[in-house]
């Protein structure tokens, strides 16, 4: 039972704990756990989140910045205002945990069509936008020396691991081509400033209260690079859940999250923005077919991945909407 | 000649049943994936009534496109490498139109829901 050695793990650090309860796993597959939990205190309970590679599974995926980056963001961008929980402690070999950290527990919600949809949000929504927008900017003037090493991207490296993972299904998709092609003649080249990229900023990673924005999480896909892309990713058709007149994750529009953005001292390049929307609805795309390959060729036989396979032609259509549109 | 009920027919039974008898009184993860596994049947029932149809057109317009015979999966390839190599793109005559169609198509299978499909759908001259 993990609450055993979460316990013995919380009383050295944290003054005045007596133990753990409630510990519940959220996610994650077999390399990677979240597990939600209670710090036990006479002061009152506190909440929180483990994050974890368990012992003998410490090799990252190829994309991934690890464990131990994702905390060291995760605590430059809290200490800097970015909303964020904090991390309470990175595990060590002596908590018998395997590796990763410790955070305090944000509550509030990630699931887009109760953001979107539901009463307690209607004051949040028509400010989302622009707050996502400036705290994007917020997250971009993090200064790189403090920040730990982390994976350097370009336009053109993107664009080639694209490719590379498309080819490898073996299977024709004309649309695909015609995108990745797109991208190459339409690459914008090196910014004039590269910074700190959070890569996964988008519904699922935010915790949205009925006052607006209260977390950013999972800087997994961190890197350094284009700014925009981050700007592009949250305006992909894919996290607009059916509002799809406001590309901003289904709550406002392009014009709020530039205004947000730069209102917080950040100019903003729209041509860029779109590239970068491209490409990531091209990515989505691609990570739909990659569900498929793991469902036809995994051990798991899940009927979801198999399901997400199919919805990669939805990422065709809007390919289509932004590449070759059709008249009113 | 096999006997009936078709596959759609049974396929549609199958899945009347699990969404109006099995699923109200499933709760949880479970109920999840049993949505989930009845959308997968309603999408088989979509494709075995659609596809014929679909992939018939899909292969004339490609024919046509080429100037080629071919399986649809042929000419499908020969479609992605002309476009990777620049050979035909959105200026080619037919094609923009071609890769809608067959879009279009797909989604009518996919996800029929999908809000940019419908926005599609909706538009004159499709």
């Amino acid at each position: 039972m993990i609450e055993v050695e979460l316990g013995r793990c919380v009383a050295a650090w944290y003054p005045g704990a007596i133990g753990v309860a409630n510990s519940v796993r959220l996610s994650g597959g077999a390399s990677q756990e979240t597990w939600s939990f209670d710090i036990v205190h006479p002061d009152g309970d506190i909440g929180a989140i483990l994050r974890r590679a368990p012992s003998g599974y410490g090799a990252a995926p190829e994309r991934a910045a690890g464990l131990a980056a994702e905390a060291a963001l995760m605590q430059r961008a809290y200490e800097a205002g970015v909303p964020s929980p904090r991390v309470l402690h990175v595990l060590q070999p002596q908590d018998e945990l395997g590796t990763g950290f410790i955070m305090s527990r944000v509550e509030g919600e990630t699931i887009p069509r109760k953001i979107l949809r539901d009463e307690r949000f209607a004051q949040a929504r028509p400010k989302l936008a622009r707050q996502l927008g400036k705290v994007l900017a917020d997250i971009h003037r993090l200064a790189l020396p403090q920040l730990p090493e982390l994976r350097r991207m370009t336009a053109a490296k993107e664009i080639a691991e694209l490719e590379r993972d498309y080819r490898s299904f073996n299977r024709p998709r004309p649309v695909f081509e015609l995108a990745l092609r797109w991208l190459c003649d339409h690459d914008p080249g090196s910014p004039h400033e590269t910074t700190l990229v959070h890569g996964d900023f988008r519904h699922g990673n935010l915790i949205i209260g009925p006052e607006g924005l209260r977390a950013v999480l999972d800087w997994e896909l961190a890197h350094v690079g284009d700014p925009m892309e981050d700007l592009g990713w949250i305006c992909v058709n894919s996290w607009r859940f059916g509002e799809i007149d406001k590309p901003v994750g289904g709550l406002g529009t392009r014009e709020e999250l530039f205004a947000g953005y730069e209102k917080a001292g950040r100019r903003v390049d729209p041509a860029r923005v779109k590239f970068w929307e491209v490409m990531g609805t091209l990515r989505w795309g691609v990570m739909c077919c990659g569900m498929m390959q793991r469902f036809r060729n995994g051990p798991e036989h899940s009927i979801e991945r198999a399901m997400i396979g199919r919805r990669s032609s939805e990422t065709e259509i809007d390919l289509l909407r932004l590449l070759a549109p059709r008249g009113e | 000649m096999q006997d009936e009920p078709a596959p759609e027919e049974l396929i549609r039974a199958v899945a009347d049943f699990l969404r109006n008898d099995i699923a109200p009184v499933i709760s949880g993860h479970d109920a999840f994936k049993l949505r989930v596994s009845i959308n997968a049947l309603d999408l088989v029932t979509r494709q075995l009534t659609l596809e014929q149809a679909s992939d018939s057109a899909e292969k004339a317009r490609l024919e046509e496109l080429l100037g080629r015979q071919g399986s649809l999966g042929e000419l499908n390839r020969m479609l992605a490498d002309r476009l990777a190599k620049g050979e035909v793109d959105l200026q080619t005559p037919g094609l923009t139109e071609h890769l809608w169609q067959t879009t279009m198509d797909k989604l009518a299978v996919d996800q029929p829901n999908y809000a940019s499909y419908k926005r599609e759908l909706g538009r004159k001259g499709s």
